[in-house]
């Protein structure tokens, strides 16, 4: 069975409209954005709203690698945990701000991912997806089992509330939406310099194909471990922000459910993009919430979109776009015609 | 003590071995891992429950359970992955598709039965035996001697029969095979058959030895088979019950002498050393990547 033209539906015409529309689009975007708490005006939708913006950072971290890279990790969470963990540890025993945890947190993770990613990779495909579930399976057990440091199956409750100039930023103040946009801010702006630089590049060849990169020079190993090195220290960050945000966390917030969910959201928004992700965090987190009678069954649908997504659209609702015409560099004169 | 730790470790580690055939038969024809495997066995087992407790026999009721989940192998192949055969998909995309049935099949067993912990009647306890002055239960005696009988059967089966042969040929050269007449998508097929077979009768046993199921009983035991069956060189047949009965061993091992906490993290450290020091496993041939 074959569908025909479900490829190429008419979302290169909504592309088109989007593009010619831009300069209208994005401020108006980023306005809506901003205004958000006072439209909405719920602090349910709201804490909705900061989830999609938790995993919105995670699904771009985890596109980083999976989506640029090629390099499946279903070992997610492991980041995520550790980001959280550590920032609410730091914080409860040494009464640092977040401000200062987070990016230690972070820096944390981003450690992690070098120690697995430098032995790790000389795994590829399959093998590699083993790997990182079982690097995060232990992870949970050490958080598990770790009684003196992080509190066993109990968890850490009561981590102190991220502040700013003396006043705790909440959900009811909106003080935690501007953090997470000025947070996802960061995150998008800089995996968008990444991915558009030379790292972006030899990225998107080694996903292609890993051999031909290796024969055009390309160091995979280098740009495979800078990606799992960025990608987890994002996924820190939003760890960190995570337990500063719900002030509680146990093991049980960082299972192989968690790194399913941020793979199902990169491959429904599409492998190598960056606004799939958002389009992908926006329509599994809040639909769940919205429509109460499936929460049942919610990890089947999840399930079936890997499946449907897999078989009919492997590149994803907002994938496939990227090819853009080769461009000749600046002062090689071309005499062909056509390609000048 | 060490001697009845040894038993114990035998006695799941013969289950790992079991369960640990079915991700090697099918990596080994596919080169594929397949995560609905796990729930595969759960599937098993609570067919089993469910026959059981109609009390039309005990053996019928295994035998209708051990049928229906070499069907749904089957049914997992035929439905979702011979399509993406056909199309030529990356094989990520397979492996991210058996991920995404394992949930559909998890969550479906969690929806139709509770995801509470139900009794499972024991079925094999004849009381304890003593050999040699240890005591040690029947239940674990019949286990280990079933287990080792299906693991007898199924390499007869791949040595010596006409589908054996076929499935072998498909192993080294699915294009070659297909040449050669064999019906390569129907050697899949029976493939994920015998993968549902030996998951179903392996999750009736571990049913019958703890006497308890639940939907998400097919998490752990499958992934601890995987790293059993990559321990002894994923898609070697006599690989994964060396795998299966080391992981079980070392299981009860650790436990015992390091506290139970850890238990569930020995196969994963084992599974991650054996990938970092020698990826092709312990009876693994080195693979030679063409260009």
């Amino acid at each position: 069975m074959k569908i025909k033209g479900l490829e190429n539906i008419s979302v290169k015409k909504i592309y088109r409209f989007l593009d010619a529309y831009r300069k209208i689009i994005i401020p108006a975007l980023i306005l809506i954005m901003l205004a958000l708490p006072y439209i909405l005006n719920s602090q349910y939708m709201m804490r909705i709203v900061i989830m999609i913006g938790v995993y919105s950072i995670l699904a771009l971290s985890l596109g980083l690698i999976t989506g640029y890279a090629g390099q499946t990790s279903l070992g997610h969470s492991a980041f995520y945990a550790i980001g959280a963990y550590a920032s609410a540890i730091i914080s409860i025993n040494f009464g640092i701000s977040f401000f200062i945890t987070a990016p230690i947190a972070a820096l944390i993770a981003a450690i992690m991912g070098l120690l697995l990613g430098l032995p790790t990779l000389r795994l590829s495909g399959t093998y590699l997806a083993i790997t990182t579930l079982g690097f995060a399976e232990v992870i949970r057990m050490i958080a598990l089992n770790w009684n003196s440091v992080t509190n066993g199956p109990l968890g850490i409750s009561r981590i102190p509330r991220p502040s700013l100039f003396g006043t705790d930023l909440t959900i009811a103040n909106n003080g935690m939406y501007y953090l997470i946009l000025v947070l996802l801010g960061i995150t998008t702006i800089t995996i968008f310099f990444i991915v558009n630089s030379k790292i972006g590049r030899a990225l998107t060849a080694i996903r292609d194909d890993e051999t031909a990169a290796i024969m055009m020079g390309v160091k995979t190993t280098k740009y495979k471990v800078i990606a799992f090195v960025v990608g987890a220290f994002f996924a820190g960050l939003a760890g960190a922000f995570y337990a500063h945000m719900i002030r509680f966390i146990d093991p049980n917030s960082f299972t192989f459910d968690t790194s399913i969910l941020i793979l199902s959201i990169v491959i429904l928004g599409g492998m190598g993009t960056i606004k799939g992700m958002f389009l992908g965090s926006l329509l599994l987190i809040s639909f769940p919430e919205l429509l109460r009678f499936v929460q049942e069954y919610r990890f089947v649908i999840y399930g079936l979109i890997l499946v449907l997504m897999m078989r009919f659209r492997p590149q994803g609702l907002l994938g496939g776009q990227q090819k853009t015409d080769y461009k000749f560099p600046k002062g090689v004169v071309v005499k062909d015609a056509e390609n000048s | 003590m060490f001697v009845e730790q040894l038993v114990n470790g035998l006695t799941i580690g013969i289950i790992y071995a079991l369960i640990a055939v079915g991700y090697s038969l099918v990596f080994g024809i596919l080169r594929l891992v397949n995560f609905s495997h796990g729930s595969v066995y759960a599937f098993g087992a609570h067919m089993s429950l469910v026959f059981i407790s109609m009390e039309f026999g005990i053996i019928p009721a295994i035998a209708v359970s051990i049928l229906l989940t070499g069907l749904l192998g089957v049914a997992i192949d035929k439905l979702s992955l011979e399509p993406l055969r056909n199309k030529g998909s990356k094989p990520i995309a397979a492996l991210i598709t058996t991920i995404g049935i394992s949930y559909i099949i998890q969550n479906m067993l969690m929806i139709l039965f509770g995801s509470e912990t139900k009794r499972f009647p024991q079925l094999l306890n004849f009381g304890s035996v003593s050999i040699f002055g240890f005591t040690m239960g029947s239940t674990q005696i019949a286990i280990f001697l079933i287990s080792l009988v299906l693991l007898l059967v199924l390499t007869f089966l791949i040595q010596f029969t006409k589908i054996g042969l076929a499935m072998r040929g498909v192993e080294q050269n699915p294009k070659a095979s297909y040449l050669m007449g064999i019906n390569v998508n129907r050697v899949i097929t029976f493939t994920f058959f015998l993968g549902g077979v030996s998951a179903s009768i392996a999750g009736t046993l571990v049913s019958s030895y703890y006497q308890m199921v639940f939907p998400g009983m097919g998490f752990m035991p499958g992934l601890k088979a995987f790293s059993a069956a990559v321990l002894g060189g994923i898609g070697i047949l006599y690989g994964s019950v060396f795998g299966g009965l080391v992981v079980g061993i070392s299981e009860t091992m650790a436990a015992t002498y390091l506290g139970g906490s850890y238990r569930d993290a020995i196969a994963f450290v084992i599974l991650i050393l054996v990938l970092l020091i020698r990826p092709n496993g312990i009876f693994g041939k080195k693979g030679i990547k063409k260009v």
